[in-house]
Parts: C-alpha cells; sequence; structure tokens
C-alpha cells in the first residue's frame, strides 16, 4: 500500500511546488510587458530598455570577454573587474532587500504587519554606525561582530515596542507601526544634526572605523561584501527557525488560527512579541549590512525605501525565506540595473516602481494572473498574511 | 476567449518589434553626465536649476548631455561610476553629500573631470571645478526689498537646518533688512534668524511641507508679513500657507518661484536666484574650449552666478534703490558682511 502512494506524494509534492511558483513567475512576466508597453507609450524602445537592463544588472558579454582576454594576456585585472561589476552590485543592492524582506515574511508568518520595517531599518543603521565610529581601538574580530549586532540590537528594540503594544494593549501593530516609523524618521532627522553629527556642517555621521567595515572582496570600485553571505545566512536561520523548532511551529500555528494556538495553550503574548523583536532585528541587520558593508555613513538619505520594498518582496516570496530570497534578488537586479537603463536608454528609474508596482498587484490579486492565464486554482492551506482589527 | 488572449498576445509583440526600430544614439560630441541629489531631477529646484545648465549646453554647445538620478546616498557612488565607464567627458554632480563620493571618483580616476555644484574642497583637487555662490550678496538685495515692502515692519526668514550654506542666505538677508534701515530711517525687524547669536528658526529636515507650513503660520503671527524660507522643497509649504492665509508673501530661493512654482504666483514677493544654470553651462564650456582647470569658480552678482528677480509691486524708488545696492556690492562699497 505505501510502496504505491509514495511516488503519487512525491508527484503531488512538485506540482503543489510548481503550482506554488507559477503564480509569482507570471506576475513577473506580467509586470514587463506591462512596463514596456509604459516604455513604447512614453516613446521609448523597449528592446533598448530592457537590453541595457540586462547588461546593467548582470554586465555586458562582450565586456566580460574582453575583460578575460586582456587579464589572460597581460595579467591586467581592471577590465575584468569592470566587467563583474554590475553583478556585484546587483548583489549589493539585494542584500538589504534579503534582511528586511525576511523581517516583514517572519511577522506575516505571525499574523502581524510590521510595516515599520522602514523605521527599524534606520535605527538599525544608526545604532551599527554609531558603534562603528565610536569605539576605536578595537580589533576587527570583535568591533565588527559588535557594530553587525548593535543594528540588529537597535532594530529589535524598535520592532519590541510595537509588538508589546499589540500583547499587552491589543494596539494594532499596523498603526504603530507605522508610528514608530515617523519616530525613527524625525529621531534620525535630529541625532545626524545633533548628537551624531560628524565634523563638518554636513548633517551626516562620521564616518565608521575600517575595523567595523564587513570585508569587500574586489578592490574598488567593486563593493561585494560579506554582507550578502550574512544574508543568506539569515534566510537559512529563519527557514530553520520557522520550520524545524517547536517555537516556529508556535508562531505559525498562531498566525494560523491564534484562537486555537491559545486553546493549545501557546503563549499568545508572548508569541507576538518574540517575532516582532526579531523582526526588528532582521530590519535592522539590513541597516548593519548597508552602513557597514557599503555607505559607511549615514545621512537623512541613506535608505531608498528598502522597509516598504520588503513588503511586497515577502508578498512575492510568499513569507517563505527561499521565496524571500529569489524575490529580493529580483528587486536588486531591477534596482540596480536600473541605473544603466537610465543612463544608455533614457528611461526614468521610475518605470521599475512601475513594474515593481505591478508585480505586487498580481500577486496580491492572483485571480488576475490565473484568470489570464488561465490556471486553475490549487486548492491548499493559505498562508494566512495578517489579521483584521482587534483579532 | 482563448483566441483573444493569443490576438493580444500578438498584438503586444508587434508592437514591440515595430517600435524597436525607432531610437538610436544623440550625436558624438562632448559627452556631459550630471548625477542629481536626493531630490531628483524635476525637484523644480536644486538639481531641476543645474540640469537647466546642461540643457542650454545641449541646445548651444551641441554637448551629449544625459543625467542619473540618486534614490539613496548609496547611488552616488554608482552613478558616478556609470559615467566614469561610459568615458563621460565632464561629470557634473549636484549637492554638498556628493562631496565624498565625488572626491573619490576623482582620486581613483585622475584622467576624468569633474565639477560639483556647492561644494568646495580644501585643498582644491586638480580634476575638480568647485561650483560655489556667494549668496548672501543676492540676500543682501532680498532683505533690502522686503524692509522697503513690507506693511508691518517686521519680516522673517526660516531654514532647514543650521549649516554654513543655509544660514550664508539668513545672514545676508538680515544685512540687507539693516542697511535699508540705516539708509532710510527705519526699523524694519527679523524675525527668524540672528547673525550675531549664529540661531534662528529651522524645522530639522529639507523635506516636509507641514513643518514649513507651520513655522510660517507662527512667525506671521509674530508680526512678519514677509517670509524667506531656505529650505528647499519644504519652503513650498510656506508659500502655500500664504497663498491660502493671505496675510503674507514669500520670497523664493534658488529658482524664480513664479516659475517653478507658479501656483503660488500671487505671493511670490521676488526670488533669490543661484543661477547654478550658469555655473554649470560655464563649466561645460570650459571643457569644450579646453581651458577647464579643477579649483573654484564662485558665483556673484557680477558674474550673473547670483540674483534676484523682479520685486513684485516695488515702487520706482525701491527699484532705483535696488539698482544702486546691487552696483554698491558688484564694485566693492556696500559690503555684505
Amino acid at each position: 500500500m505505501s510502496n504505491t502512494t509514495a511516488p503519487e506524494k512525491k508527484e503531488k509534492k512538485r506540482s503543489a511546488i510548481w503550482s506554488e511558483l507559477l503564480v509569482p513567475v507570471l506576475a513577473v512576466v506580467s509586470g514587463l510587458i506591462l512596463g514596456a508597453i509604459v516604455i513604447v507609450v512614453s516613446g521609448e524602445n523597449p528592446f533598448r530598455a530592457y537590453g541595457a537592463l540586462f547588461t546593467g544588472s548582470f554586465g555586458s558579454p562582450v565586456r566580460l570577454i574582453d575583460g578575460l582576454q586582456i587579464y589572460s594576456a597581460t595579467g591586467e585585472t581592471r577590465q575584468l573587474l569592470r566587467a563583474f561589476y554590475p553583478l556585484t552590485e546587483s548583489l549589493v543592492t539585494a542584500t538589504p532587500y534579503i534582511f528586511a524582506g525576511l523581517s516583514v515574511a517572519l511577522g506575516f508568518r505571525c499574523g502581524l504587519f510590521n510595516i515599520g520595517a522602514e523605521g527599524q531599518f534606520f535605527i538599525g543603521a544608526l545604532s551599527a554606525a554609531f558603534v562603528g565610529y565610536s569605539i576605536q581601538g578595537l580589533p576587527m574580530i570583535i568591533h565588527l561582530p559588535l557594530a553587525i549586532l548593535g543594528g540588529a540590537l537597535g532594530g529589535a528594540l524598535w520592532g519590541m515596542i510595537p509588538g508589546y503594544l499589540k500583547a499587552r494593549f491589543g494596539a494594532h501593530e499596523v498603526v504603530n507601526t507605522i508610528m514608530m516609523n515617523w519616530i525613527a524618521f524625525r529621531l534620525s532627522d535630529w541625532l545626524l544634526d545633533g548628537p551624531m553629527k560628524g565634523p563638518g556642517f554636513r548633517p551626516v555621521t562620521p564616518t565608521i572605523f575600517e575595523t567595523a567595515e564587513l570585508p569587500r572582496f574586489f578592490p574598488d570600485p567593486l563593493r561585494f561584501n560579506l554582507g550578502f553571505f550574512l544574508a543568506l545566512l539569515a534566510a537559512y536561520l529563519v527557514y530553520w527557525f520557522l520550520f524545524k523548532t517547536t517555537l516556529g511551529f508556535e508562531i505559525r500555528s498562531v498566525g494560523a488560527n491564534p484562537d486555537a494556538a491559545k486553546y493549545a495553550g501557546m503563549n499568545i503574548v508572548r508569541n507576538f512579541v518574540l517575532v516582532m523583536v526579531l523582526a526588528g532585528g532582521l530590519a535592522g541587520l539590513a541597516g548593519s549590512a548597508q552602513v557597514l558593508g557599503v555607505d559607511y555613513w549615514v545621512g537623512q538619505g541613506f535608505s531608498a525605501g528598502y522597509g516598504f520594498d520588503a513588503i511586497a518582496i515577502a508578498l512575492l516570496g510568499k513569507s517563505h525565506p527561499l521565496g524571500v530570497v529569489l524575490a529580493a534578488l529580483l528587486f536588486g537586479f531591477l534596482r540596480s540595473g536600473a541605473t544603466n537603463m537610465q543612463s544608455m536608454a533614457s528611461i526614468p528609474i521610475d518605470i521599475i516602481s512601475i513594474i515593481q508596482g505591478m508585480v505586487i498587484v498580481f500577486i496580491a490579486a492572483p485571480e488576475i494572473i490565473r484568470w489570464f492565464y488561465r490556471i486553475r486554482a490549487v486548492k491548499k492551506d493559505e498562508t494566512v498574511l495578517t489579521r483584521g482589527w482587534g483579532s | 476567449m482563448k483566441k483573444f488572449h493569443f490576438v493580444m498576445a500578438v498584438l503586444i509583440v508587434a508592437s514591440m518589434v515595430l517600435t524597436a526600430c525607432g531610437g538610436g544614439a544623440g550625436g558624438g560630441g562632448l559627452k556631459v553626465g550630471m548625477v542629481t541629489d536626493l531630490g531628483g531631477i524635476d525637484d523644480k529646484s536644486f538639481n531641476a536649476t543645474a540640469y537647466a545648465g546642461v540643457q542650454q549646453a545641449i541646445d548651444e554647445l551641441g554637448v551629449d548631455g544625459k543625467y542619473l538620478e540618486s534614490t539613496q546616498q548609496a547611488d552616488y557612488e554608482k552613478n558616478i561610476q556609470q559615467f566614469v565607464d561610459e568615458e563621460t567627458d565632464l561629470i557634473v554632480t549636484v549637492g554638498f553629500l556628493l562631496g565624498d563620493a565625488t572626491k573619490a571618483a576623482a582620486e581613483a580616476n585622475p584622467e576624468s573631470k569633474f565639477a560639483i555644484v556647492d561644494f568646495a574642497y580644501d585643498p582644491t583637487i586638480p580634476n575638480v571645478l568647485g561650483l560655489v555662490f556667494s549668496i548672501d550678496q543676492a540676500t543682501f538685495l532680498a532683505g533690502y526689498a522686503a524692509a522697503g515692502s513690507t506693511k508691518t515692519g517686521k519680516v522673517a526668514t526660516w531654514g532647514g537646518i543650521n549649516i554654513p550654506p543655509v544660514a550664508d542666505f539668513m545672514i545676508g538677508f538680515e544685512a540687507g533688512v539693516n542697511y535699508y534701515n540705516e539708509q532710510n530711517g527705519t526699523s524694519v525687524e527679523v524675525l527668524g534668524w540672528d547673525t550675531a547669536a549664529n540661531e534662528g528658526a529651522f524645522i530639522g529636515n529639507f523635506e516636509s511641507l507641514d513643518d514649513g507650513r507651520s513655522i510660517t503660520e507662527s512667525l506671521v503671527q509674530e508680526g512678519a508679513d514677509i517670509v524667506m524660507p531656505v529650505a528647499g522643497p519644504a519652503g513650498l509649504g510656506g508659500a502655500a500657507y500664504c497663498a491660502e492665509s493671505g496675510s503674507c508673501m514669500v520670497i523664493g530661493v534658488d529658482t524664480d518661484w513664479t516659475i517653478s512654482a507658479s501656483e503660488y504666483t500671487d505671493v511670490i514677493l521676488t526670488s533669490v536666484l543661484k543661477n547654478m544654470n550658469v555655473a554649470v553651462f560655464e563649466a561645460i564650456k570650459s571643457v569644450q574650449d579646453g581651458t577647464f582647470a579643477g579649483g573654484l569658480y564662485i558665483g556673484t552678482l557680477a558674474n550673473d552666478g547670483v540674483g534676484l528677480a523682479a520685486v513684485k509691486g516695488a515702487s520706482d524708488e525701491l527699484n532705483a534703490g535696488l539698482d544702486a545696492v546691487k552696483q554698491g556690492i558688484i564694485d566693492g562699497t556696500i559690503a555684505v558682511r
């Protein structure tokens, strides 16, 4: 009996994964097609635009071959590094997206909508920068982890407050995380122009010490650094935590049905706070990775809305760590390649926001995709994204 | 129904193929690339004015100009690198926040030429031209005009953040008001800035229109009827308040607000012009002429790098006074500070 069901089960699982992937992939494809239409309407050439987007995010094959030839002939690495620059730059852009996407995804798994990733990201970055520039003389092996941790703690604190308010008073986390964002923005305005202001007149922090920098793997201008691998590690840890530990199971249970979870003796209050602390910590790590790996200082224009894009990434990735990594890579490649597209094909970078927006609409309303591409809905237990007021 | 989708798909693909034939790059002139600050190319202020200089060079000198917008500080390095890779002849960066990235790129690529708006290096870098402005000369005129136009005897200014580039506006403004008082025996008061104490009214950012609105409101309630906001886009919050309440007028900064914020034309007394377009154009021209040299370009009333737009409702007497003051500043008989 069991002999006959095993392959069937496997087959079923495979088709389930396939159908799980189908809608996001089609959503991205549709987003790109609609983006192309917008490009056409605005009087530009979509092939040129997407060609530039591709070479901007992956690199130009011609350049790569040239670079390899020059390298093998003369040992000169400059051209070769330039050929790899776009690809590494995309991974650099994806790094904070992975961390922040994981933050929002973790919240979704517990039925919490963490809109506060942006604020947590900012506070995390400021904390990491503070540890990075205020302590001098430590060896890297201590200073760097300390700075990374500083960012995580700052973000965790920022996430804990709405988590506690939700658990203790039932205050809705959507409202409170938005509020916390504004507090973070205004607090950073003040900090950058006050206690954390560096030398000179500009409202920016001092530059961090070299001992707090995430090591870069290549010479300038390549900014690819250890942060990307830390992000992948974080994704694995979140996966392990959610799916391989008792606590993770509890969190998913609370997300699926808090009443049942409570009846089963799970501590709802503790889980809400715990998840918001962890989510805040992950968003804070995004800030750490960005400031310690890329920027080295924080100014008012530090973020390009990573925390808000993270919501889209979590949705696109179906709140699964692997999905989040893939979605973050997609966003990273789109965002990074947009620079080249803007320069070579004079397409405003805003087109990327349009494509991203359309992808999100299709993800949020998968029925559109299912209807357009004639896909039958697969009946399965849906992931709970968020719950209504006061629940 | 299925056929319908197929037809749609064919149409989309066809439209893409057909349009693929168009396009093509511009001429082979001098290549100029501008990297904006976070405000973006259409900020109606800083970046837009600087780009107007590039646009003028495209029209008059036939250069091949384009821009890249920065959406976060990590973009500065990346956008500059993009232009370095494209072997752009002159890379123009806008705003002091790009100071570090421009310096790093200039030192790593000594063969490339750079111009940076609103930033001066000390010591100067051989391949970077800093474009700075004696804006206090223009705000001196604005202060004079405000003092000559106020009905309540109080004028005001406020800023984004108390940093020298912002304070320079306010110092000149106060000095201009004081000069008017000396010349005409009046006692017009300045609210929101005190040069002696080096402090004044600041909102702490350059973005929030709400903050700009509320600080303008409180200064007007203290009696001011002319307000000069020095805070980029946030200043428009002040203009909005004046337009709605009808109780005050504003002095625009950086660009002529009757053009860039024309919806508020009725309440715009005049504008302090920081002609970044002139400076950028001059920089591009120097590269084309082969006379480019690193160092500093200082925009003044004399070289038209700064100026004051026409003053609304000004009497002939006030206009004559403004002309005399301008001439005095140019030939050095009037000290701005």
